[in-house]
């Protein structure tokens, strides 16, 4: 597995809001994307999905560009998201939501059972919802959904969008360590993030976005050290 | 709370039909269907319309409106897209039977088949360019949609222009039942039986991948695109499929009314339609059939009041919808329906 993209252009209408970005994920890593509100985290992410069009550029999957392949065929290949703002089916159960995670599953009853078996040991929390409307679930319990979700179709790599998003801070750390433990089963994460603190604790590398422009990059590790960095989205000084 | 579950009809039916078994159930459904089939024959009752004949508005407005509302509901309520140029199908399964029926030697039954397919035509060239659109486009889009039938079929010489198409021809009889437009029991059972088989169909689909799949993009496209649903292909066929109930009705009214013209077409059904499937509970299969029922029957029953009978309507509308936002029959809102129980728990 190894994800590229490659100086990719992205707009709305005539809107440029992706400026020849090129970001690396190889095999068993977290890689992070942090940046302020608005500067195409999510706009990125549904590039890479297929709920955007590339402008141009490329985006290669293993080698190959899939960049015109309809997103409902990229889940098949490998590449699943948990989308900004959950995106969770409000009127179905937590069931019929994990089953919905991998559409072109051929009836294969036992496959599905085992692959809920593995995500309700993940969050035992789902596990006792199962049968509830995923609309009536708390925000941290619907962020769970919607990772457990997209797990069901066994992803190569999971692309994350703010997981952290509104939740309390005993949950968001809650998430982040599940986000390791997901990572630990050999499953490459592509993670965005505004709690920049969070991910760069848990990504192997970072890259910083700005107004659609990759300003940075480096090992999660020495970005948390870097003044600049810690400025900028850490909230504390570098004199602090 | 506790009136409102008096009034909870759905959950009552559904109560009712979950506790009984398979062959209660075949019970159930037959006698039903078999009360229905005496309707036509309840017309010296208090059910009797004034001025109209009431086996006539059994066909239409109420059956045929039954069936449109059928077809619309799969695509407003499954897959939740606002379509506001239905009566486009109509018209189109209309006009097949009208210029067929004048122009060939096939015979109701036999043009059936070619109102299905050339509505369901429509409705794909209509949806691949236009289902990428949401919401408020894809109204619009429809609506204009709507009105393009009807303008050809205005100004084209082919279709007759305003006089519009007579001497259509009436179906053939089927063994010893015959068509009369004096006594239109007939009719009215052929409607059922096509209510019954969109009602079958829709009710296998829902519980079936494509029921899944429109239920998944009503509630969250691109979430459902995500899935590795393919939204378009699904949409398409939901609008497809709404056309083709659409169409088939068009091909039963122009048979029963044996003349059709342009302004049948207009606007005004596409919102009735509409009507009748947001007053009876969009989504439900049986709040759309009761829905329909009750705004197909009650402007003739009311008949006797002549000048006031649209203003009633009207009111009535307002008035049920104000009570029952949802519709006389809604759809299971079990993300609502939890919180309610947490809330008084
Ligand atoms: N649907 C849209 N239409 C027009 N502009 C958009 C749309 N979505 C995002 N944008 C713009 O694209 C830029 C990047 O947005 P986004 O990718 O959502 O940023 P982030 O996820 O980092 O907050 C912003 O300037 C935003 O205003
Ligand atoms: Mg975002």
């Amino acid at each position: 597995m190894r994800l590229e993209i490659k100086d990719l252009h992205v707009h709305y209408g005539k809107i440029e809001a992706i400026k020849g970005i090129s970001v690396v994920v190889n095999q068993g890593e977290i890689v992070t994307l942090i940046g302020a509100n608005g500067a195409g985290k999510t706009t990125t992410l549904k590039t890479v999905s297929g709920l955007r069009k590339v402008s141009s550029g490329a985006i290669l999957f293993d080698g190959q560009d899939i960049s015109k392949v309809p997103a409902h065929e990229r889940v098949d290949l490998g590449i699943s998201q948990a989308p900004e703002g959950r995106g969770i089916f409000p009127g179905m159960t937590v069931l019929e939501n994990l089953e919905m995670g991998k559409f072109h599953r051929k009836n294969r009853r036992h496959e599905m059972n085992e692959d809920l078996d593995k995500i309700y040991a993940l969050f035992p929390r789902l596990k006792e919802r199962t049968s509830q409307a995923g609309g009536t679930l708390s925000g941290g319990e619907q962020q769970m959904l919607a990772i457990g979700r997209a797990l069901m179709a066994r992803p190569k790599v999971l692309l994350l969008d703010e997981p952290s998003m509104g939740l309390a801070p005993q949950m968001i750390a809650n998430i982040f360590r599940i986000i390791t433990e997901i990572n630990k089963t050999g499953v490459t994460i592509l993670l965005v993030e505004q709690n920049a603190q969070q991910a760069l604790q848990r990504a192997h590398r970072a890259y910083i976005l700005e107004t659609g422009n990759v300003v940075k990059e480096a090992a999660a590790a020495d970005l948390l050290n870097d003044p600049a960095v810690r400025e900028a989205y850490l909230g504390t000084g570098a004199h602090s | 709370m506790k009136i409102r579950s008096f009034f909870n009809l759905r959950d009552f039916g559904a109560g009712i039909w979950e506790r009984s078994n398979r062959l209660q159930r075949v019970g159930i459904a037959l006698i039903s269907i078999f009360l229905v089939g005496l309707l036509p024959f309840a017309g010296a009752s208090f059910l009797a319309t004034p001025i109209a004949s009431y086996d006539a508005v059994l066909v239409y407005p109420v059956g045929i409106f039954v069936l449109m509302a059928l077809g619309l509901n799969i695509v407003v309520g499954k897959s939740g897209m606002l379509d506001l140029g239905y009566v486009a199908f109509f018209a189109i399964g209309a006009y097949t039977m009208a210029l067929m029926g004048t122009l060939t030697s096939l015979n109701t039954w036999e043009i059936m088949p070619f109102g299905i397919a050339f509505a369901m035509l429509a409705g794909v060239l209509l949806g691949l360019p236009t289902l990428r659109l949401r919401g408020d486009y894809l109204a619009i889009v429809t609506l204009g949609f709507g009105e393009i039938v009807r303008l050809i079929a205005l100004n084209s010489t082919w279709t007759k222009g305003p006089n519009g198409i007579a001497n259509i021809p009436m179906p053939p009889d089927i063994g010893p039942l015959k068509f009369k437009l004096d006594d239109q029991k007939v009719f009215f059972w052929v409607v059922v039986v096509m209510i019954l088989l969109t009602i079958w169909m829709i009710r296998r689909l829902s519980i079936r991948r494509p029921g899944r799949a429109w239920e998944a993009i009503r509630q969250d496209e691109d979430a459902a695109e995500l899935m590795g649903v393919p939204t378009l292909k699904y949409k398409i066929w939901s609008f497809t499929l709404g056309a083709a109930i659409g169409g088939a009705a068009g091909v039963l009214y122009a048979s029963k009314n044996l003349f059709i013209a342009p302004e049948m077409f207009t606007l005004n059904v596409s919102i009735l339609i509409l009507s009748c499937v947001v007053f009876g509970g969009i989504g439900n299969i049986w709040g759309v059939v009761v829905g329909a029922t009750i705004l197909g029957y009650l402007p003739d029953r009311i008949r006797f009041i002549s000048d006031a009978r649209l203003l009633v309507f009207g009111l009535v509308l307002v008035v049920v919808m104000n009570f029952r936002p949802d519709g006389l029959l809604p759809r299971k809102k079990r993300e609502k329906a939890i919180v309610k129980r947490e809330v008084s728990a």
